[in-house]
């Protein structure tokens, strides 16, 4: 799977689900960005046949509805949508 | 293709004819003009893409009948605009938040999964008496008509036949 890494200081381990269409998965990569935390991104649109089918198999664990932007923290929680409050709050610290 | 290549102009002029059509049917676009034209322009990334205009927040899966449901003006627009004051990726907002009386945030996702979307699809069924003509749903904005076949176009929000089902 295609991993975009951006560089930042070390939160634990990010990894967002986006779409490269999406203006919400946007403000979450300027959200992480403005926070100067490091992260990985996957952009599910861009991926085709079995690429595509597992990246949903792996969000689908953490989010069954596989909506975007996604964001898996730490492999256990996952923020759905741009929840800026929320997303403020899991990086805390 | 790339995203790169859709123009300002392209952006723009879907811009008017969106706005003239919400204008004319009683929606308003996000006037939030830079967060318009972004959405804007992952419409036309989208028709480039797979042929119709699917929900750019939204991940089509290439297959015409299994993405209309998310074809903008998607068939979820109306629910949220009524609940969340903004459509899912917030190109259509309330009249409220068109003017400034609600805050437009992020909308909760309301399609269901897709195992769950089929099971889902509404039976005809209910009237006993068989009924002198077939009644027809529209998907994105409620109208019903009775009559043999859906209009080409719904007169009311203009997206094309193919967003009725049947209703009665």
């Amino acid at each position: 799977m295609q991993l975009h890494r951006v560089e930042g200081s070390d939160c634990g381990s990010l990894r967002l689900y986006t779409l490269s269409t999406c203006i919400w998965c946007k403000k979450t990569k300027a959200l992480l960005q403005e926070m100067n935390v490091s992260y990985d991104y996957v952009e599910v649109d861009l991926l085709e046949g079995e690429e595509r089918e597992s990246a949903l198999e792996d969000l689908k664990r953490f989010n069954p509805g596989c909506s975007f932007p996604s964001l898996v923290v730490n492999n256990s929680k996952c923020i759905v949508g741009y929840d800026e409050n929320k997303i403020r709050e899991a990086l805390k610290g | 293709m790339m995203e790169s290549d859709v123009t300002q102009a392209e952006i723009e002029a879907l811009s008017r004819r969106l706005r003239l059509d919400a204008t004319a049917s009683g929606y308003f676009l996000n006037p939030d003009e830079q967060f318009t034209s972004d959405l804007i322009r992952g419409l036309i990334v989208n028709q480039r893409r797979y042929g119709y205009p699917s929900c750019p927040c939204r991940l089509a899966s290439g297959a015409s009948a299994a993405d209309r449901d998310i074809v903008c003006p998607c068939d979820y627009r109306d629910p949220d605009l009524g609940e969340h004051g903004a459509c899912y990726c917030a190109l259509y907002v309330s009249q409220a938040a068109f003017k400034g009386e609600k805050r437009i945030g992020s909308v909760p996702e309301r399609r269901p999964a897709s195992g769950r979307r089929e099971a889902g699809e509404k039976d005809p069924s209910g009237l006993q008496a068989p009924l002198p003509y077939p009644v027809w749903r529209c998907r994105v904005c409620g109208y019903l008509c009775a009559r043999e076949e859906p209009p080409e176009i719904c007169p009311i929000c203009k997206v094309k036949k193919d967003r009725f089902e049947r209703f009665l």
